[in-house]
């Protein structure tokens, strides 16, 4: 029974973003720009015009469903969300299909449908409504390794979403709540809940999906790709498991091995994917941590990550646009024709590496000093190697080996108009939370007590950075870009999997082989054996005479009265 | 392609390259020099040393592309390795 109380004036944002998804679908192509460009903006708008609290409640099961519950941060995320809807359909605006644009805006709705979702169950619907639309708009890219791409991607999330299932079912029949509320690991339920969570979070060991799939997107399908899935799965940590310790080792592995694989990478675009597993590291070792500046560290990094993210996406996305190439090989000297591209790709290089100005320095920092003030002396050590590996492989050798290096000797123009102005938008956003901090801080749920621009924390910082870069030029040579990739987690399930199953059939044919052989020689003359007497020329099927039958019936009856019974 | 090093982009010609060389190196100098009036108020003792940011983010990153290349010899597969019969 399903009782749905909606209150006045409230306009859901993920339905005005569901909206707009659906017409982008169905309007004629003149009309779809402006659906385009006005849908997020209106989600925008709904976003802050929705009061603290439940605002739509109904029934499922006796269960209270929650479809809106808004809090600061709970609208920190869906802001950024839907600011990245914009820019990614200002980006996509006249180069990508209306299959693609539809599934993404689909894909983005559903992102700020979980923002809001109040209760466990609503959570579901739209985690899986989002692994969905993401999925399409992988297959989007509209060749046959994205769409193989996209049916591994399809499965992993499925699969994830039934562990995130299990666990909510368990939860539900332990605690008789749907609530969204902050779970303590200690039932195997929280922990299916934890994993289902972390599956969208590419937390290893099945983190390779994000390389696998993200890459074989169109250049703006994996803008909307970069911002939403790994980020809601951030916003759910820190609703559900706040202060979890495990989340740190967690982050610090997510860090390293994004590190590691992005500066074995020669795909462009898989550099960015490790990269985003590498950032995400760091959002958990916030939410592990769990303090309030921890929390407001994860939760404005991950505000600043789909900005600089989505920039880095879009100039790697312009690049292969105008190029048609992705590799590092074949790529190289592009500033020289591409100057916007080639200065906005800086500029999110710069943001990912947390340099001073940008936005990445404002929000990262605040992690690390959580770990100082808590006296984790490892992690924050760790983050801080971290913070040079992060411009190591992304904000140095992202831009080096694609707009300068070797003269490849293309020389393409800057992409589109609004491919421009999209990738101008984000960079004017990310150097402009990185000049005015409040901006930012100001959205966060804790009340900031942080001071990011001092001279220690400027000074140490552009050591630590500058240093990396000077490491990145020494060690040149043993970085040289090969014609290869890297096996992953994903080679589990692409070789190994269907290699087992392979050996299992040829193991199963052998022994279906060796028993026909078998039969052949022992089994059927066995069985003639058996059968013989009962053909039609055998000796039990012969025709007995009525004599011979009454001489046994007589020898019968005579072996009775000997040995029978006495009377 | 640009043999004549006057038609070459500004950024590429050898004066250029040579005085971006220089002032990087000036920059990397300032950075560790001005710890001489900026007192880094350290956290745990050994990040207040002298240049120990600049040493840790050198060494750390060296560090890290030995690691990659170590994990390259053992996960790095030709380019068509999954595309031949995916």
């Amino acid at each position: 029974m399903i009782d749905l109380a909606l209150p006045p004036l409230c306009l859901p944002p993920a339905l005005v973003l569901f909206t707009g998804a659906l017409l982008i679908a169905l309007v004629r192509p003149a009309i779809r720009p402006l659906i385009l460009l006005l849908a997020p903006l209106l989600t925008l708008w709904a976003v802050w015009n929705l009061g603290d609290g439940v605002s739509w409640q109904t029934q499922f099961l006796g269960h209270p469903i929650e479809l809106i519950e808004a809090d600061r941060l709970r609208r920190l995320f869906a802001t950024v969300f839907a600011l990245m809807a914009f820019a990614g359909g200002l980006f996509a605006l006249r180069q990508a299909s209306r299959f693609e644009l539809s599934a993404a805006y689909a894909y983005a709705a559903s992102a700020v449908a979980v923002c809001f979702a109040g209760d466990l169950i609503s959570l579901f619907v739209f985690w899986e409504l989002m692994a969905l639309f993401s999925t399409l708009v992988v297959a989007a890219g509209n060749h046959p390794a994205a769409r193989q791409a996209a049916v591994r991607y399809g499965v992993l999330h499925l699969f994830g979403g039934v562990v995130m299932m299990l666990g909510i079912v368990g939860i539900m029949g332990q605690t008789g709540s749907v609530d969204i509320r902050a779970i303590a690991l200690d039932s195997v339920a929280a922990w299916l809940l934890l994993t289902g969570v972390l599956i969208n979070a590419a937390a290893p060991p099945l983190s390779a999906w994000i390389a696998d799939a993200y890459p074989e997107a169109s250049p703006s399908g994996s803008v909307f790709l970069s911002a939403f899935t790994t980020k809601a799965a951030v916003l759910a940590l820190i609703l559900l498991f706040p202060g979890a310790g495990v989340l740190i080792p967690i982050g610090i592995a997510m860090i390293f091995y994004g590190i590691l694989y992005a500066l074995l990478e020669n795909d462009i675009r898989r550099i960015l994917a490790y990269s985003i597993v590498n950032q995400v590291g760091f959002m958990l070792v916030g939410v592990g941590i769990g303090t309030e500046l921890a929390i407001d560290g994860a939760a404005a990094h991950a505000f600043a990550h789909i900005l600089y993210k989505g920039l880095l996406f879009m100039s790697a996305g312009a690049v292969i646009f105008q190029t048609g190439k992705r590799q590092c090989t074949d790529l190289g000297g592009l500033f020289q024709s591409m100057p916007v591209t080639a200065i906005c790709g800086i500029v999110g290089a710069l943001a990912i590496s947390a340099f001073p100005l940008t936005s990445g320095f404002i929000a990262k920092s605040m992690i690390s000093q959580s770990a100082a003030n808590q006296h984790l002396a490892l992690v924050w050590t760790l983050l801080t190697a971290a913070s040079a590996g992060v411009f190591l492989h992304a904000g140095i050798k992202f831009p080096w080996f694609v707009f300068f290096q070797k003269d490849s000797g293309l020389r393409p123009a800057d992409p589109p108009w609004n491919m421009q102005a999209a990738m101008l938008l984000l960079a004017a956003a990310c150097i402009g939370l990185g000049v005015f901090p409040g901006l930012l801080y100001g959205l966060l749920p804790y009340p900031v007590d942080y001071l990011p621009y001092t001279a220690a924390h400027v000074l140490s910082q552009l050591q630590l950075l500058l240093f990396a870069g000077l490491a990145f030029f020494v060690m040149l040579p043993w970085m040289q870009r090969t014609l290869t990739i890297s096996l992953d987690f994903d080679w589990c399930y692409r070789r190994l999997i269907p290699a087992i199953a392979a050996q299992v059939e040829s193991g199963w044919d052998w022994i279906k082989q060796r028993f026909d052989a078998f039969w052949q020689s022992y089994g059927a003359r066995a069985l003639d054996w058996v059968l013989d007497p009962h053909r039609s020329r055998g000796w039990l099927a012969r025709t007995w005479p009525t004599g011979s039958m009454a001489l046994w019936v007589v020898a019968l009856l005579v072996l009775v009265i000997w040995f029978g019974p006495a009377q | 392609m640009n043999a004549d090093p006057d038609q070459r982009h500004w950024l590429l010609r050898p004066g250029t390259l040579r005085l971006l060389c220089w002032l990087g190196a000036s920059v990397l100098a300032i950075t560790v020099l001005a710890q001489l009036w900026v007192d880094l108020h350290a956290e745990f003792g050994v990040d207040g040393w002298f240049g120990f940011n600049a040493g840790f983010g050198f060494l750390s990153c060296v560090l890290m592309v030995l690691v990659a290349k170590v994990l390259g010899y053992f996960v790095k597969r030709p380019q068509k390795f999954y595309r031949h019969d995916d």
